[in-house]
């Protein structure tokens, strides 16, 4: 039984293996290994929360359960824009926490396998994007490949906008 | 498979789960023993009954040394029941047992955490064989009987028992035992019938016969009954009595017979067949008595269940509790839709409140399922009690009062920790030791006193003890010292003193002893309190006594709360932190100079809190006339908080934050409410904090 399961899983994680959802926010690609991903859905009513950063913008009602949103434009520190018929929530689940990601749109999903992603360049010569881990070479375009761990859990950017 | 009730085996959770009641079980009957100072022949019966099923059950999922250590309690007590022993070292005995339930437990809980449980019994077991053969030297005058070796012995007296049997009177009897629907492991309950039947029976049949190693024998005894035959010389009465002993039994047939119905042990290969005879054979009307209940049970499955329990894991409770929240929301959606509006819908609106009128029902008996009477943790002060009057010699009675109150689960669950620490704080600090008492003109043993009772739509739990007090004195100059008071010190209530000492870092005991005075105690057992929903205060009078109130909601999963609306945000505010709601003019505030604002109400001053500032939420409103204020209150605290205007009360079904949103001091939660949208659920102690 155990093993039927097993192998069960592993043959899931390998067909998503390298696949990866692109979306983009103003004029970047940004890449997210799909695995991550539970489901993609239209902008939401959200409720706001007092005292968050300002890139948490609330939690929304996901079928009864109640998911925090940011907004991964602020998270850039990129000017805010008004939300559209195109934003769309990103729904990923990382270490049993769910969370949607808001951004401008959502592109397709793409394989992108190892030989085809670089390290990002060294921060210390102008690279800042802490959150990128990779970055993917498709044809002749370039997507940035996020490091979803960082993205949520990164506590020094907390800090920060806590100062602020 | 993420909760661990789930991935467990079936029967290993219910090794775990009638284990764990069993312990428990012994835990009250020996420091009831040991109270009353007596050993009733009851109670010697009913603990080694328990030895013996942990025994049987330990040794059949394999762990020996439960098993063991089970054995040489069993042998201790079979020595004491035989010899009607009643005058011995209660205090003895009741170490070694209370030392062993602490071992079982910590196996328990090892076992419960899928690590192998090796804890070694030796030394205890030694220690009580030492026992054992010390009652037995000191009773070897009395009665001369030394067991040395129980098993052979056993069987030894019982074939000579038998032979001498034959030669005098004989009974048969056919015996057919139903245990109750829900009993976990009939098989080994069937094993303990029989086990009990050899120590009075000479030759013992019964059907079926591989009931340890057969799988089969579970349902066989669940569908026709268990099915002895056997002789003994023994009355009818005492056969009777015997196998009434039998846990879980729900119906017995006994019968005397002068022949076995042709059963002997070779017939085991035709069951059916065999089991078609045996019901045949029995006597007619039995018979049909039988059929009967079959039939019944087949047709409307259990007319005649007498106790109907069922053990369900609590992961699965939530799981109900869970849908039946949405449900409620659902239903909300659904009757409130804002497409009905202006609609003329009587047929509509005659079924929503049929609807409304199922899911409060359904609402009710699942809150009633996750109710537990409180008694589980009252019990377990009990050993404290008693072990630390032993520690601290000091003589001590614990009177425990309502104990059947019932509570959530969920409460009950984090009650324990805090209540422990207000026993303790009570036993070393609150009661003096005897010779203070004395002096004090008190009798000796100290009383403490643990009262549940329903109070509205609380439990109200009192920790009463009679011992020397607090004094508002010391604790004034200790708070002083710390920088605590910041009020006229003769504007301070008493209630106000005496809960400084539920602040962090506050303790007047400058000792720390084994159990308490750390100075981390009470803040903690404040903020747990706090936790679930529940308030503490604290009452004490100077060499009377001290008593602790500690009022905790029934449940936490549903509470009565106000809507309010601030800019597009809906707040709720629980209806117990609301003392009441007004409309104000913008002059009667005042201002303090400092950004502070300020209202006067009978007399009274209060503190304006400008919800939309507070929470920096945009709104229209920000004038005091075109708003409401409410005024919420916590502890000793109260305060004006001003909201655009209210919307109304309702039942709400609260949720936890999630987790990657950190705490917010204000917010205890939110809920999801009627049109979808979400409420944040205000605490009125962490804003009333925030100042």
């Amino acid at each position: 039984m155990l093993n039927v399961a097993d192998a069960l899983s592993e043959s899931v994680e390998d067909t998503q293996k390298g696949k990866f959802l692109t979306f983009s926010i103003g004029k970047e690609s940004y890449g997210l290994e799909i695995k991550y991903v539970t489901e993609i859905i239209g902008i939401q009513d959200i409720t706001s929360i007092p005292e968050m950063p300002i890139y948490v913008k609330g939690i929304i009602n996901l079928r009864g359960k109640i998911i925090p949103v940011i907004d991964v434009r602020l998270r850039f520190k990129k000017e805010p824009r008004d939300y559209n018929e195109r934003t769309c929530i990103i729904v990923v689940d990382i270490k049993d926490i769910s969370i949607g990601l808001i951004v401008d749109h959502v592109a397709e999903v793409l394989v992108i396998t190892t030989e085809n992603i670089v390290p990002p360049p060294d921060s210390k010569i102008g690279f800042h994007n802490r959150y990128v881990k990779g970055i993917g070479k498709t044809g002749s375009e370039v997507k940035l490949l996020l490091d979803c761990d960082k993205l949520l859990n990164d506590d020094e950017i907390d800090v920060i906008s806590e100062v602020v | 498979m993420t909760g661990d009730g789930i991935s467990r085996e079936p029967m290993l959770e219910i090794y775990l789960f009638e284990g764990n009641q069993l312990i428990e079980q012994l835990e009250e009957i020996i420091i009831q023993c040991e109270k009353s100072k007596k050993i009733e022949l009851e109670s010697v019966n009913e603990i080694f009954r328990i030895m013996h099923t942990i025994k049987g059950s330990s040794a059949m999922m394999m762990f020996t040394n439960i098993a063991l250590l089970a054995h040489s309690l069993e042998d201790l007590f079979y020595f004491i029941r035989e010899n009607e022993i009643t005058q011995m070292d209660y205090v003895g005995l009741s170490d070694l047992v209370l030392l062993a339930i602490d071992f079982v437990k910590i196996e328990f809980a090892k076992i419960e955490d899928d690590s192998t449980a090796d804890g070694l019994p030796e030394t205890l077991i030694s220690a009580i064989e030492k026992f054992l053969e010390e009652m037995k030297a000191s009773y070897k005058d009395t009665y001369v009987e030394p067991l040395e070796s129980q098993a052979k012995e056993k069987t030894m007296y019982y074939v000579d028992g038998y032979q001498e049997q034959l030669r005098e009177s004989i009974s048969k009897y056919s015996v057919r035992i139903f245990f109750e629907e829900d009993c976990p492991m009939l098989s080994v309950r069937a094993y303990m019938v029989i086990h009990n039947l050899k120590d009075i029976a000479g030759e013992i049949f019964h059907f079926p016969e591989d009931i340890i190693n057969s799988s089969e024998s579970d349902e066989i005894i669940r569908d026709v009954g268990f099915l002895i035959y056997f002789s003994t010389a023994v009355s009818a009465s005492e056969v009777d009595s015997i196998l009434n002993q039998t846990a879980f039994l729900r119906k017995m047939e006994v019968e005397q017979v002068d022949e076995y119905p042709n059963v002997n042990r070779n017939h085991v290969e035709k069951k059916e067949i065999l089991l078609e005879e045996t019901i045949e054979i029995a006597k007619a009307p039995q018979a049909e008595v039988v059929k009967e209940d079959k039939e019944n049970q087949n047709q409307l499955g259990s007319n005649n269940r007498q106790q109907n329990m069922i053990s369900v894991t609590v992961s699965k409770l939530d799981m109900l509790m869970d849908i039946v929240g949405e449900i409620v929301i659902s239903e909300a959606m659904v009757t409130r839709n804002p497409e009905l509006e202006g609609l003329q819908l009587d047929g509509f609106h005659k079924a929503t409140r049929q609807l409304r009128k199922l899911t409060d029902e359904l609402q009710d008996i699942v809150m009633s399922i996750r109710m537990m009477p409180i008694s589980a943790i009252f019990q377990k002060m009990n050993r404290i009690v008693r072990d630390m009057s032993k520690k601290l010699n000091k003589e001590v009675e614990l009177e425990i009062i309502g104990e059947t109150t019932e509570v959530d689960k969920n409460i009950i669950d984090q009650l324990s920790d805090p209540l422990m620490h207000l026993i303790r704080n009570a036993m070393d600090h609150g009661l003096e030791n005897k010779e203070g008492r004395v002096e004090a003109g008190k009798p000796a043993k100290g009383k403490i006193t643990l009262e549940a009772q329903n109070y509205g739509g609380d439990v109200l739990i009192t920790i009463r003890d009679d011992g020397r007090g607090m004094s508002r004195e010391n604790i004034l100059r200790k708070a002083r010292e710390t920088g605590l008071v910041k009020k006229p010190e003769n504007e301070l209530t008493d209630k106000e003193v005496f809960s400084f000492i539920l602040l962090p870092g506050f303790s007047t005991k400058e000792k720390v002893t084994e159990f308490s005075g750390r100075g981390v105690g009470m803040d903690v057992v404040k903020r747990n309190i706090e936790k679930i929903g529940g308030q503490i205060t604290i009452q004490s009078t100077l060499g009377i006594g001290t008593e602790i109130f500690v009022k905790i909601p029934l449940t936490l999963a549903i509470i009565d709360g106000i809507e309010v609306n601030v800019g597009t945000s809906r707040y709720t505010i629980p209806i117990t932190s609301i003392r009441e709601s007004f409309r104000m003019d913008e002059k009667d505030v005042i201002s303090d100079g400092d950004g502070n604002e300020l209202i006067m109400i009978r007399g009274q001053c209060y503190s304006l809190i400008r919800l939309h500032k507070m929470f920096n939420i945009q709104t229209q409103v920000t004038s005091i006339s075109d708003g409401i204020m409410v005024m919420i209150e916590a502890d000793t605290k109260a305060a004006c908080l001003f909201v655009d205007s209210l919307v109304g009360e309702q039942q709400v079904v609260v949720k936890a934050l999630p987790r990657y949103i950190r705490k917010i001091e204000g917010i205890a939660g939110c809920t999801i409410l009627g049109d979808g949208g979400i409420s944040l659920i205000l605490d009125a102690n962490g804003i009333l904090g925030r100042e």
